[in-house]
Order: structure tokens, then sequence, then C-alpha cells
């Protein structure tokens, strides 16, 4: 199979709605084919990297710990949206996985570089 | 030609996507090009649905589906993990959960696996909703 560069972009947050969970499904498949997987973090889309989700409180299994499933795949490209975090009030330091905090010019030069960008 | 690879995952019941999708599908055909393969996921599984009755006059998502992919002989395959959790069952798995089966055929439930096939051999990837 060719390897191809994907690049995941995920907007939506971690609860109410399936779509942060089926975009770990579709990365963690790429990954499981070899290929190279980054994923990029917008908008409320950075609410799924925070270390403080209560779950349990909506009988719903933890986001950050599915999301945790990705160094174990060795997809440890993260990058999160440097406004999105600090229009909410966030720092690096809010979320579980290392993640590189990028400005917009920067992220359009990743959305560049993918072969394939999958929007969720 | 270009070759193309096509995911959907809004519902026949909800999104405009469907239609949308479809609309560019046959409009690639008809210009030449392939499509390798289109990708039911989320709730997009739904248009394997043909349980889905819509209102007079329109023609059930499924049913133009399967017939555009059987006169183009395009693989139609539907996330089997999302379409369990919304009630879209194939034979095989609504005997193992002793279920009605309901998927149009034509179309086939299969893994992301599939999918990521599918982007291998394409030259360009379009998604439809989210």
């Amino acid at each position: 199979m060719n390897t191809k560069r994907y690049l995941i972009v995920c907007r939506r947050p971690p609860y109410g709605e399936s779509y942060a969970r089926e975009a770990l499904d579709v990365a963690l498949a790429a990954a499981a084919f070899e290929q190279s997987v980054a994923l990029l973090f917008l908008g409320d889309g950075v609410a799924q990297l925070l270390t403080t989700q209560e779950s349990a409180a909506i009988d719903e299994k933890s986001l950050e710990k599915q999301l945790g499933a990705l160094p174990l795949y060795d997809v440890n490209e993260i990058y999160v949206d440097a406004a999105a975090l600090r229009e909410r009030g966030f720092t690096a330091s809010d979320l579980s996985l290392p993640a590189r905090v990028l400005e917009y010019e920067t992220i359009t030069a990743l959305l560049q570089r993918a072969d394939i960008v999958l929007n969720f | 030609m270009t070759t193309f690879a096509l995911m959907v995952l809004g519902a026949p019941t909800s999104s405009q996507t469907p239609h949308t999708a479809l609309a560019f599908a046959r409009a690639a055909v008809q210009a030449g090009h392939r499509i390798v393969r289109i990708f039911f996921f989320h709730d997009g599984v739904q248009c394997g649905n043909q349980l889905l009755i819509p209102p007079a006059g329109q023609q059930p998502m499924s049913a133009q589906w399967s017939e555009f992919a059987q006169r183009n002989q395009i693989d139609l395959v539907v996330c089997v993990a999302s379409a369990l959790k919304r009630g879209v069952l194939d034979h095989s798995e609504a005997q193992r959960y002793d279920k009605a089966a309901n998927l149009q055929s034509g179309f086939d439930l299969s893994g992301l696996g599939q999918w990521i096939e599918a982007c291998a051999l394409a030259d360009r990837v379009v998604t439809f909703g989210a």
C-alpha cells in the first residue's frame, strides 16, 4: 500500500456528538496501516485534549484516555491551534498529549503538506 | 482522468450531504473520472439503510446509491463500527445479534481498512459532511 500523509482535523467538542471519537478511529486505522498520521485540533476541538474531562458524570468513556492510544500507534504529530487555546483561556499545560501549538501561518503550511486532509 | 475516493458523513434524514455527494459522484463519472470506492462513515451509514421512507415523490437514498454504483461498478462500503451503533445491519450481523437485516443490496459492511486502502489508491480524497 502507498504511504500517504494524513492530516486529521478535529474541530468538534469531545462530547455531545460522536465526531471526535470517530475521527480518532480513522487516525488509529490509518496508523495501523502504516500511514503517516498527524492530528490538528482547531476551534472547539482543542477541548478534546483537556486533562480535566469528567466524562463519567455523563456516562461517557473518557476521550482523553482514548487519545492516549495515539502514541502507542506511533502517532506523535499532534498540533493545536494557538488562537483557539487563547480564545478559550487554555494553555499547552492544560493538554493531555504533548502537542505543538501553532499560529495560523504554520497551520496553513501543515495543511499544504498533507496528501489527505480529513475534517471531523 | 483522476481517481477519487469519497467519504460520506451525513445521514439523508438530517443532512444535504448524501445528495451533494451523489451529485458529485455522478458528475465525476460523467466527466470520465474513476471512483475507487465510496465509504459511508459516521451518520453517513444511514445511506445504506433501506428502511428509511423518504417524503412522497422522493426516491430513497439507499436505492439511488445502489443503482448508481451498480451501473458504474463502484464499491459502496459502509463502516461496520459506525453501522452497528446506528442499527444498520447486513445479513451476517443481523444473524449474530438476532435482529433483522436492513442494509440495501449493493452496499457492503466492512472496516476502516477499506477506506485507508481506497485513499492509498486514489489521486484525490473528498469528504462530504462534518
